[in-house]
């Protein structure tokens, strides 16, 4: 599939994103020939989708100041504002959540506000719109789509019946349908397949990319990008790292140009305060007392022991997952978004639906109860901060110590079960020590938490998490969504808070270089269940090989081996 | 500045304020007797007042404004009714434990007699206050099954009870003479009197005559206070507080181990147990009850009111009560009064329904957090 | 299985409990069947039309529209200047709807506008709306009519020389769509009696021999529902039905697929009004008074529950449910009173009987409505888990 026409169909000439000051795309060229099919891999964060986001006009991009550089549809210049030019202009795009109408037909999906209309009398007296709809034709043209995409769904199936795997190719029959489509974006379009359901579609990509049309694809699983691309791009941090011939990568190569490498240095100076030691799973103990409390040093015991768990948390499903988390250690579990890790923190603390047994310090701990979770001395610091971690319109001292007043009886006044109320001078007192201790900026602790900034709000919740006293203390995404400053001040605090107080710390983060940078172990989850557990100095790559589902890859002893290929030049 | 306080209190309330101002300036220069129209500004907020406390509840609680009201206040005609009905025979229930239990000795025949009509009302009250426990608890129940669509179930909740109860008060095997229809025997009346048993029974306690045209009802205004204060304590003990989060935000609440659904139940029987005090206390100062549909638009008010004294669909605070009906009862006063005199004509419905629906409006619409 | 067999049953109580109510009551009443049928041809001229103008709003999602009061007020304002007017008959009836045109237009748009301020609770804040535009109808009514709005016909006006009076007779109009074509159903000896109390030319007839009387059918009127009725077939058909059928589904998906969401809503309301100002015409032509301040609250609280007793929900309804609704609603609203006298000796409890009907049953709709919503919910929550 060589570039068989003179002039490219889309390029892209130092495209560059900021938000708000925050460089998230810089320098992004590259070009597109009719009927090529493009890989687009890197982790989460590294500027897919505000790439996509550019070249479909979201309203997201031209709310926040516009971008920078030119794009050239046909050798001109382009620049959409909203999706409708984008769509107009030939740019189909195909999300990760279903966009289709439940109640309605596949026929009356694929052609949405596309309707193909009778003439009448009336339309040219009002409108378009009180034209009837000329079904029979609606329907043939459906059809066509949907064969187009050698798949065999029946048009007059409605959404709400159809497996998963269906919803997926109705979507992508929609762009199809459009007469006009000559670019087609899928991100992620495979997550929600069945393994025959994703060939189906990876033959049906190839069939349509034969008819002339370009296809920019995402998917986490690289094997799939390497069978099916001619050509893969990688982006990191913001910024184009490879754009090579899939022919001439390998999935290991891949996988090690997205965690990054030069990073890795910048965070070296982080890990320094970690006592770094090469790591064996069999005697992680031992390893772990070395930077513990002594006192610990006799506990053979695990803190938190999880067999095979499941977790009902919408977009974030865990299917399967065992692992062990050992007293005093801080444990990180990453993975791509939407795989399951949030799934785990959150089915632990009983926020959402979920089975399998969790045993806290040998004891069998009673899921789906948040209380029980809490009363076990549990503490959840909440990756949705104003969704769950917040009381947006309440003061700080209420966010700070509201669950230790309701779980534990604390800063109340009154006899217990009778009559208690709440005592605000206690409560602002405690408050207090942890805005001074945490430096948390507000004008005190009346303030709403609403009010504050991202990373002081992350600070509020650490907070609240503190004031329960935990034995083992659980946090989603620590960093999301706040400052460089704020991130290393709160990973900060939780090393602190672990070395004084030898609590387990559980980190739930989006973020490799952060998860190595404070943790001792790193369990990676793929697609619900857990693809390995790697000590926190174990390779980028072999982590990014674990996210992009390569697991199988790994056996035994292999990891030990990948460190000694470190800082060895891959291109 | 003068925007930033606009903004926080709404056009609407800040319209409202001044026009209720206007009212008062223009009273004197159209003959309308100040003195008159604040007394009934008074008596009309302590009778309405803990109708419109009972919204605090069940907004704090996120269950939004409780267009249910009509159900507490079933309960509350339930129970003046029945005090009123079996009134000889609590009479003679106290006299039988003064005579059986000692440290009840003060209850003599001299001292019930007395004291019969704070007796009675008081037991219009005690009998009030569990059976509006029990439908409050049940109303939860169901609102809790319906989340997300709380207000209009509650409209036609309170709907339904009411013309439920018309057929209820027409089959009740009531047979006081002074209650029931004379001719048939049976079936409650549509207005009752309460002449005699607890008439003003707060209007006159510790009444304070300032002149002729004004008379502070101390009694119903302490027994206000007392309600709030009560109110205002409970928002602050533990599962007040709880209540608090689950409206502030639920998944928060859930997530620090409260019960969401039982703290919604709490404030649904709390604010059906101050709905049924607030109609027993409306009903001694207005001097009847009014049974079959008297009850249908009562939540209205109460709702508008709260609102306008500066409540939102979720956030509402005693001092929204307490400036909410002043302002609202102020209105509904004066309006006739002063348009009486320069229009010689009464709007004073229209303004009302105007205003109370306007305001109800102005909450709706407003942007809320998603 | 199980779940089919509950849904089945939930969508099909309503109607259910009342054929059972009916079938106790009907007896009870001592109603003839002559009687019962003349009643309900009668009321099913009356107020489907009013019914039908909910459907729209229900089909782009915005549930039942209690605003449609505000049409049938526009209506009634029509009606009024024809009265001062003096315009009678046809030419009457198609003024009155000429001058509430515009006027429920007008309100509709103001309607819609709050109503896409208010997602999400559309219903309660429509059903506020029309406590509010009736405070300012009351105000044009009562105080600016006759004095800033010019009614020279005093028998109109209130004696004080402006508003409105309570009751305003509509002599003029009444019945004339109902007899445009008139048209009776009558048995062989019920036709004889007819004809000779009314005279032959006049009535188009239909012999039924098996009929005992003569039954009079609003056959005008009729055909005006049924090309209401080809008009909501055909509008479901166009584009603009089809619109707002996926808005009612998924606002976010009909936006990002260009669907103009907010002004789509605003023309189904508009349209709702519009038809329930008609509606409110036709009913008053039949009825033959105005209560100048109450009809029109009735309007919508009866309309709303016929509806949903024929078996609608809040998010759907189709032309069947009107005509099922309205049928078994005013056959309970017909033999309630007379039951109820004949059972416990007193009329009055089947007045009552029949309000608790109309309240609890759009208050039991609008419970299994929420109710179903939160357990599908849940169910698309589940079903996004996959295999486990």
């Amino acid at each position: 599939m060589d570039n068989n026409n003179n002039q490219p169909l889309l390029r892209l000439e130092h495209i560059g994103k900021e938000y708000y000051g925050n460089r998230v795309l810089s320098d992004i060229s590259f070009e597109i020939n009719p009927g090529e099919i493009i890989g687009l891999v890197g982790e989460n964060g590294a500027g897919k989708s505000t790439l996509l986001n550019i070249l479909f006009g979201n309203s997201v991009i031209h709310s926040t100041g516009g971008y920078d550089g030119n794009i050239y549809l046909d050798e001109k210049l382009v620049h959409f504002t909203t999706p409708h030019q984008a769509l107009a202009a030939g740019i189909g795009m195909v999300h990760q959540e279903f966009s289709l109408i439940p109640g309605f037909s596949a026929t009356e999906n694929i052609l949405l506000n596309r309707e193909v209309l009778n003439g009448s009398l009336m339309s040219y007296v009002f409108s378009e719109r009180v034209s009837t709809l000329d079904r029979s034709e609606m329907h043939k043209r459906a059809l066509t789509a949907i064969n187009t995409l050698g798949v065999n769904i029946s048009p007059d199936m409605l959404v709400n019946e159809m497996p998963v795997g269906y919803k997926q190719f109705i979507e992508i029959a929609r762009e199809i349908d459009r007469k006009n489509t000559r670019i087609l974006f899928l991100d992620e379009p495979t997550a929600v397949l069945t393994e025959s359901e994703a060939e189906i579609l990876l033959s049906a990509l190839k069939k349509l990319a034969r008819s002339g049309i370009a296809i920019i694809f995402i998917s986490h699983r690289l094997s799939e990008i390497k069978e099916l691309c001619s050509r893969i791009l990688v982006l990191r941090d913001g910024k184009l790292i490879t754009d090579q011939k899939s022919e001439d990568l390998t999935l290991r190569q891949i996988a090690s140009l997205m965690v990054g490498r030069e990073s890795l240095r910048k965070e070296e100076k982080l890990i320094e305060d970690i006592p770094e030691q090469p790591v064996e799973i069999g005697d992680i103990n031992e390893t772990l007392d070395l930077g513990q409390k002594p006192k610990k040093k006799k506990k053979k015991k695990p803190a938190l022991k999880v067999e095979h768990l499941w977790v009902d948390m919408p977009g974030e499903t865990v299917r399967d997952v065992s692992f062990e988390v050992m007293r005093g250690e801080i444990f990180g579990i990453g993975g791509l978004a939407g795989h399951g890790k949030l799934g785990i923190p959150n089915g632990i603390m009983g926020l959402y639906p979920a089975g399998g047994k969790v045993r806290l310090f040998g004891k069998r701990l009673t899921l789906n109860r948040p209380r029980v979770a809490l009363n076990r001395k549990m503490a959840f610091v909440s990756e949705d901060r104003r969704g769950v971690g917040l009381l947006l319109d309440e003061p700080l001292d209420w966010n700070i110590t509201f669950t230790a007043m309701q779980n534990q009886g604390r800063f109340l006044l009154g006899i217990p079960y009778i009559f208690q109320v709440r005592n605000e001078f206690a409560m602002a007192k405690e408050a207090q020590k942890f805005i001074d201790a945490l430096g948390i900026k507000c004008t005190g602790t009346s303030q709403k938490a609403g009010e504050l900034s991202g990373g002081n709000q992350q600070k509020v919740c650490l907070a609240k998490a503190f004031v329960l006293q935990p034995d083992i203390l659980l946090i989603c995404e620590p960093t999301r969504g706040i400052d460089i400053g704020a991130k290393t001040l709160v990973l900060d605090t939780l090393k602190e808070y672990n070395k004084e107080h030898g609590t387990t710390i559980i980190i739930t983060s989006s973020e490799l270089e952060e998860l190595r940078s404070v943790c001792n172990r790193v369990a990676i989850v793929d697609e619900g269940r857990i693809a390995g557990v790697l000590p926190a100095s174990s390779s980028a790559e072999d982590f990014g090989m674990l996210m992009m589902g390569q697991n199988s890859n790994f056996v035994g002893g292999e990891e030990v081996n990948t460190n000694e290929k470190e800082g060895e030049n891959i291109a | 500045m003068i925007g930033k306080f606009i903004k926080s209190a709404g056009w609407p309330r800040i319209i409202i304020a001044a026009f209720l101002l206007g009212l008062f300036i223009a009273a004197p220069f159209v003959g309308v007797n100040i003195y008159t129209s604040f007394n009934n500004t008074l008596v009309r907020f302590g009778m309405n007042g803990i109708m419109v406390l009972a919204m605090i509840p069940m907004v704090q609680a996120g269950c939004g404004l409780n267009f249910g009201l009509p159900l507490g206040i079933i309960a509350g005609l339930l129970g003046a009714t029945l005090s009123i009905e079996l009134n000889t025979q609590i009479l003679e229930w106290l006299v039988k434990f003064g005579t059986q239990y000692k440290y009840l000795s003060f209850l003599s025949q001299e001292f019930v007699t007395a004291y019969r009509q704070p007796i009675g009302f008081a037991s219009a009250i005690i009998i009030a206050i569990p059976i509006a426990a029990v439908l409050g608890w049940f109303y939860g129940k169901l609102l809790n099954r319906v989340k997300g669509d709380e207000m209009m179930i509650a409209t036609y909740v309170g709907f339904s009870s009411v013309s439920f109860m018309c057929i209820a008060w027409l089959l009740l095997p009531y047979k006081h003479p002074t209650m029931v229809w004379g001719y048939a025997g049976r079936g409650l009346r549509t207005t009752i009197s309460v002449e005699g048993y607890w008439l003003r029974i707060l209007n006159d306690a510790l009444a304070i005559d300032v002149n002729e045209h004004l008379r502070i009802p101390t009694g119903m205004l302490i027994f206000f206070a007392v309600t709030a204060v009560i109110v205002w304590i409970f928002m602050r003990t533990k599962t007040g507080t709880a209540l608090t989060a689950v409206g502030s935000n639920p998944e928060f609440a859930r997530a620090s181990g409260v019960n969401v659904d039982r703290m919604r139940t709490i404030s649904v029987v709390m604010s059906t147990i101050l709905g049924a005090v607030g109609i027993i206390v409306y009903e001694q100062s207005f001097g009847f009850i009014q049974l079959y549909m008297g009850p249908f638009y009562m939540a209205l008010p109460a709702v508008a009111s709260i609102l306008l004294g500066g409540a939102s669909v979720n956030k509402a605070s005693i001092l929204n009560v307490i400036i909410g009906t002043f302002l609202f009862q102020g209105i509904l006063t004066m309006t006739p009064s002063v348009f009486n005199s320069v229009f010689q004509t009464d709007m004073s419905e229209v303004i009302r329904l105007i205003v109370s629906n306007g305001m109800i409006l102005y909450a709706l619409t407003r942007k809320v957090r998603a | 299985m199980i779940r089919k067999f509950f849904d089945i049953v939930a969508n099909n109580a309503v109607p259910a409990i009342f054929i059972l109510i009916s079938a106790f009551a009907i007896p009870l009443s001592g109603f003839s069947a002559s009687y019962l049928v003349q009643e309900l041809l009668t009321r099913i001229g009356r107020n489907s039309f009013l019914i039908l103008s909910l459907l729209i709003p229900i089909m782009a999602g915005m549930g039942l529209n209690f605003g449609m009061v505000l049409g049938a007020m526009a209506g009634q304002i029509g009606l009024l200047f024809i009265c001062d007017w003096g315009v009678v008959g046809i030419p009457g009836m198609v003024l009155a709807c000429l001058i509430g045109t515009p006027i429920a237009i007008v309100l509709g748009i103001f309607c819609g506008h709050i109503l896409n301020r208010a997602k999400g609770r559309e219903m309660v804040t429509s059903y506020i709306l029309g406590f509010f535009i009736n405070g300012v109808y009351q105000m044009v009514v009562l105080y600016l009519m006759g004095w800033v709005i010019p009614i020279t016909n005093p028998t109109l006006l209130l004696s004080r020389g402006y508003g409105v009076r309570n009751a305003v007779s509509l002599m003029g109009i009444r019945g004339v769509l109902d007899n445009l074509l008139p048209t009776v159903i009558a048995g062989t000896e019920g036709a004889k009696q007819f004809l000779n109390v009314n005279g032959a030319n006049t009535y188009l007839l239909l012999q039924i021999p098996c009929l005992d009387g003569a039954i009079r059918l609003p056959l005008a009127t009729f055909i005006i529902i049924a090309l209401f009725c080809a008009f909501i077939i055909w509008f479901r058909k166009t584009k603009l039905g089809q619109d707002m059928r996926a808005i009612g589904q998924d606002q976010g998906v009909s936006h990002s697929s260009g669907i103009p969401v907010n002004r789509t809503r605003i023309i189904a309301i508009v349209i709702s009004t519009v038809l329930a100002c008609y509606g409110q015409i036709i009913y008053l032509q039949n009825m033959g008074t105005l209560n100048t301040y109450n009809s029109h609250d009735q309007a919508g609280m009866f309309s709303i529950a016929a509806l949903l007793i024929g078996g609608a929900s809040v998010s759907r309804a189709s032309i069947a449910n009107v005509f099922v609704g309205v049928i078994l609603f005013h056959l309970m609203f017909i033999v309630a009173p007379m039951a109820g006298k004949n059972l416990i000796g007193e009329a009055q409890i089947g007045e009552y009987f029949r309000v608790f009907v109309s309240y609890g049953i759009i208050a039991l709709a609008l419970v299994l409505h929420a109710w179903k919503r939160n357990r599908e919910r849940e169910a698309a929550r589940r079903s996004m888990r996959g295999d486990k």
